[in-house]
């Protein structure tokens, strides 16, 4: 794959997928706020947690890739929520100060 | 989503076909639809509002949650000219998710080895543009100076309403570019549309610097347009 190609996580999804490796999507479906990447922005994670795409600027997509590995063992979609990050409470959020539902589902 | 969605999907891309995939967020079921598949109903209103507006939605319809989103096919560019700015403006395009096209009858411009990977044309503007048209997803770029090569793409993109339309020139060359459009029966508020000197001024120097300088333009103009005339 060049370049260009492997920065498109859809042509990179349907690669690895073809390739036999396990593939969950995430999608962005709601932004409130300041947010860094617009509905409808993929993330692309393998069973051993390699990624391509963005969901946001990288705040999140430590948690979100995690979350996936869940998803892919299970086969189970879920949704996720990110609002502002909390540093007191040790929990990942948006320094930016918007808020984002990512939609994680495993492709079949 | 099912891989045999995704490949359909991925395909309609490649062909520059927009796409909508609708996700059922409680069951996580999608269902494809391509430009042109007829969907009545409240569905079928929502989708013509994705694909007029290229923008994703997250939408309830008939107690169903349902996630819109929408995949318009990328925008492209369209340079008249082989020259040395192309060659730069060739590799910084695909990265900033442009498909890009270059034009230019002159066959030792027009080389592979110059443009490896690239899609080239070494044919004259009138003759290409006859087979692909231009279009409102479509920039133009004409980089030869030569009004021989360079003054009928560039009258074809006002008329056919590309989003962008920049030539390279200096202002004394553009002025009697002007000219000879004037001429060709081009309006002067049409010719106004044309981005001289091209590119945004960050005072580029070298070719690659122009050709960066361009595309951000294109860019501009590309997020910036109005989505109801698409100018």
């Amino acid at each position: 794959m060049n370049a260009p190609e492997r920065l498109d996580p859809l042509t990179t999804a349907e690669a690895w997928k073809n390739a036999g490796r396990e593939v969950a999507l995430a999608t962005v479906v709601e932004t409130w706020g300041s947010a860094p990447r617009q509905a409808g922005s993929h993330l692309v994670i393998d069973g051993d947690g390699n990624f391509e795409g963005s969901v946001s600027g990288g705040c999140v997509e430590g948690a979100v890739i995690t979350e996936a590995m869940d998803v892919i063992a299970s086969g189970k979609a879920k949704m996720l929520e990110f609002g502002v990050a909390d540093e007191t409470a040790w929990r990942v959020g948006l320094s930016c100060g918007g808020r984002i539902k990512v939609f994680v589902e495993r492709l079949g | 989503m099912r891989l045999e969605d995704l490949t359909r999907l991925n395909r309609a891309r490649a062909e520059r076909r927009a796409a909508v995939v609708l996700t059922d967020l409680a069951s996580a079921q999608m269902s494809l639809v391509l430009e042109g598949d007829a969907v009545e109903g409240p569905r079928g209103e929502a989708i013509a509002q994705a694909l007029r507006t290229g923008k994703a939605a997250h939408v309830e319809i008939e107690g169903q949650s349902l996630f819109i989103n929408v995949y318009l096919p990328p925008p492209r560019i369209v340079v008249i000219g082989a020259v040395h700015i192309s060659q730069a403006l060739a590799r910084l395009a695909p990265v900033a998710g442009y498909d890009l096209t270059i034009i230019d009858p002159r066959t030792a411009f027009a080389t592979d080895e110059r443009f490896e990977g690239v899609t080239l044309v070494a044919d004259w503007p009138e003759d290409v543009l006859k087979e692909t048209p231009l279009d409102s997803y479509t920039a133009l770029a004409a980089v030869t100076h030569d009004p021989k090569i360079d003054d009928f793409p560039l009258s074809a993109a006002l008329s056919a309403g590309c989003f962008y339309v920049g030539a390279l020139g200096s202002r004394k060359t553009h002025a009697k570019r002007v000219e000879r459009l004037t001429d060709m029966g081009n309006t002067a508020e049409e010719i106004a549309r044309i981005a001289a000197p091209i590119g945004l001024d960050i005072g580029a120097a070298t070719p690659a610097e122009i050709a960066l300088a361009t595309l951000a333009q294109i860019v501009q103009a590309f997020r910036c347009r109005d989505l109801v005339t698409g100018r």
